[in-house]
């Protein structure tokens, strides 16, 4: 009887934790379920819903051109490229040809789109290691992308710059030469993140051999985008099937096959370089012409089914279309690279420390109003 | 109460000779308190406007500049908002505890500044066991963080909490086996003998490399004792939030976060004391001066702080089993091994003197 009490008074409990809503690690309006003991994590449960703003529906009584400013507000960081897919689609469903300037356009910004958002995600990636400075070299340098997007269309973050049929309006005469001194700026301070955080001894501690998944779990909870490509399973969108210009650039898919947080780490790093090699190869060659093909006032897209999918920052975003004929969609889905790429948080993260979850974490680059829509 | 400046002797005699002695040593120990505290209360403000400055320029940032002559009023005026603020607290919370908690922090701080010696006499006591009781006392400090972690009633301060028990515990054998290892040279703990000691070469010199191995071990281990990056755990605000702080608000918070600071500069004016000779010049150039002691002790320590503040803008966070690696098997075995090799080099006579 009394060793049983001694024994009971003792005992390791597990205890439950809630993060988030509001917590810094979660970048937004998440809310994990944490089952801790001590610090080591049995079960992770992520709670959604809380920026749910049933865009979808939304899309439903909207026409078409309405449905590409929605977009915007789903994964924030990468707006122009959602913007895009849904361009795509309709323009793909009214069968029209876009002229050569607006797909190399197109492209350009996509990828500057996609640098802008791995220097957030880089900045706040250390942050969440621990290492403040890298938040303000990563904004710094992003600062300038912000720059050229405002001269282009007037808008910093929410671009909207993209119409089906093309683009919202032609390119700025300064466009070129600022793009070109963002590119020689910007291939100096990859080196210099690099020095700061990737060839750090307590960073590589901290996510080398953490959150460990295997390309066969990545495949089969439908990762994608850095993520997957950290697994070594290639899915890059813009190599199999290329939209835009991205058929005439020649450009590397990064590949690790290690899976884990640093693989995840270096994979974005090597991203931003390819992105760079696309912008490099293009910002000489944009073939004059029109910036947009006038399309009638209301859209009405044929009776039927259509997909398009882009390679957003995060990954894989589809778009699905059903269409009855009339002027909105019947129901427009759209495959979200973040909502994926959470449900896998649990699988690689149980085992792991406190610290190893928010590292994990911030290599899945989640975006909240990407996940909840 | 030794303080030769001469115009505390000028107090001094007066207050002597104005009342019973009784009086006049008790008065004496007020005053003294008060001067320790507004010290202590400047050197917060000053250390906190100098971190956010520093962390400006690592960041390429301003940092506050407006309040004052580059800013130097704006910690005065964060003080005075947290003043002014409410304090909160959680339902269900151990309210006496939590209503301690600061003051542990604060006090341990406010009492292991009392023994340096800023300059030649300038020190408010001076103990024959002055290390020790640096050591002993900085170390109270941990109880206020526990128990402000387990008075709050929140699972994130109590995570913080015993993150940093656990640090403190292994870190303050690195400290303390780092100074140790000083004290071999010295042969006394009395601060002032430590400075006497010094006059013949600063102990970094005196006792080179094992001196220079022992300095970098109390350097890092003083910086996981104090809580800061890259060793903050207890705080860390990416997995806890603010840590063992986070229900306290207003200025209970400002202890804390004050205490933080007096911390660090305590570290690095123990550091000064025993590796860098005080407030003794480089090569006796102020020798003749002895108020100019306070500036030298001032610079060395502030150099110090310097770097901690680096390692803070620089490095990301350990992991709480990777803090403990690093002290258990890496840092105590060095440190074990270095108290051999100066105890070898002290019995042969192998070290420096000029």
């Amino acid at each position: 009887m009394e060793s049983t009490t001694i024994k009971s008074n003792f005992k390791s409990e597990e205890y439950f934790i809630n993060m988030g809503p509001q917590h810094p690690a979660t970048h937004g309006v998440l809310r994990l379920l944490l089952t801790i003991d001590g610090e080591i994590i049995k079960k992770v449960e992520p709670d959604l819903g809380y920026i749910h703003r049933s865009i979808e529906k939304m899309c439903e009584r909207d026409s078409y051109q309405q449905i590409v400013h929605l977009t915007d507000r789903m994964d924030y960081l990468s707006a122009n490229i959602n913007n895009e897919a849904v361009c795509l689609c309709v323009e793909k469903a009214l069968e029209l040809e876009v002229p050569e300037r607006v797909r190399v356009i197109r492209t350009i910004i996509g990828e500057l789109t996609r640098i802008s958002s791995h220097c957030l995600w880089w900045g706040v990636m250390g942050m969440d290691v621990g290492a403040l400075t890298t938040f303000f070299y990563g904004f710094r340098d992003r600062e300038m992308l912000n720059d050229i997007f405002e001269e282009t269309c007037g808008a910093r973050l929410t671009m909207n710059y993209n119409v089906p049929g093309g683009l919202m309006f032609d390119i700025h005469p300064n466009f070129v030469s600022r793009v070109k001194e963002f590119i020689a700026h910007f291939k100096t301070k990859i080196p210099e993140y690099d020095r700061l955080l990737t060839e750090n001894v307590i960073f590589q501690k901290r996510t080398k051999g953490v959150g460990i998944l295997s390309r066969e779990d990545a495949i089969s909870f439908g990762a994608s985008g850095p993520v997957a490509r950290g697994s070594g399973y290639s899915c890059d969108v813009r190599k199999y099937h290329p939209y835009s210009a991205l058929d005439q650039v020649d450009f590397n898919e990064p590949l690790r096959t290690e899976g884990d947080t640093f693989a995840r780490y270096s994979v974005r790093i090597e991203e931003m370089w390819e992105s760079l090699s696309i912008v490099e190869q293009l910002i000489d060659n944009i073939p004059e012409g029109e910036y947009r093909v006038p399309t009638k006032a209301v859209i009405k897209l044929p009776k039927g089914e259509y997909y398009q999918k882009v390679e957003t920052a995060r990954g894989e975003l589809g778009v699905y279309i059903i269409s009855t004929g009339t002027k909105s969609p019947y129901r427009l889905k759209f495959r979200s690279p973040g909502f994926s790429n959470l449900s896998l948080l649990n699988h690689i993260a149980v085992g792991g420390k406190i610290g190893d979850l928010v590292a994990t974490m911030a290599t899945l680059d989640l975006v909240i109003p990407d996940i909840d829509r | 109460m030794i303080i030769g400046l001469s115009i505390t002797r000028d107090i001094h005699d007066w207050l002597y000779g104005a009342m019973p002695e009784w009086a006049a040593s008790l008065t004496e120990m007020v005053l003294i308190a008060l001067v320790y505290l507004g010290i202590f209360a400047v050197a917060g403000l000053f250390l906190v406007l100098l971190e956010r400055r520093i962390a400006a320029w690592f960041q390429q940032r301003l940092g506050p500049n407006r309040v004052g002559f580059q800013g130097l009023l704006q910690t005065m005026a964060d003080a005075l908002k947290l003043l002014s603020k409410e304090l909160t607290g959680t339902t269900k919370a151990d309210t006496f505890l939590y209503n301690l908690a600061p003051y542990f922090v604060i006090i341990s701080s406010l009492m292991a500044l009392s023994v340096f010696p800023f300059t030649r006499e300038f020190q408010a006591f001076d103990i024959n066991i002055g290390l020790f009781f640096l050591i002993a006392v900085s170390s109270i400090g941990v109880i206020g963080i526990l128990l402000g972690g387990w008075g709050s009633n929140n699972k994130y301060a109590l995570i913080g909490a015993m993150r940093s028990g656990v640090q403190t515990i292994s870190y303050e054998l690195s400290v303390g086996l780092s100074l140790l290892t000083m004290v071999l040279l010295t042969g006394t703990l009395q601060l002032s003998q430590i400075v006497e000691v010094q006059k013949s070469g600063w102990l970094i010199v005196q006792g080179h490399i094992p001196a220079i191995v022992a300095f970098m071990i109390f350097m890092i281990s003083g910086t996981a004792e104090t809580n800061r990056a890259p060793f903050d755990m207890v705080e860390a605000e990416s997995e806890l939030g603010a840590g063992f702080h986070t229900e306290y608000s207003g200025m209970k918070f400002a202890y804390f976060f004050l205490a933080e600071f007096i911390n660090m500069f305590i570290i690095c004016a123990i550091a000064t004391t025993v590796f860098f000779g005080a407030w003794l010049s480089p090569f006796g150039i102020t020798e003749s001066i002895p108020l100019l002691g306070v500036f030298w002790f001032l610079l060395k320590t502030l150099m110090l702080v310097f770097l901690m503040m680096w390692f803070r803008w620089t490095f990301p966070r350990l992991r709480i089993d990777q803090l403990l690696t690093l002290e258990w098997k890496y840092l105590l075995p060095m440190n074990l091994v270095n108290i051999v090799i100066m105890a070898v080099m002290v019995w042969l006579n192998l070290t420096i003197k000029f």
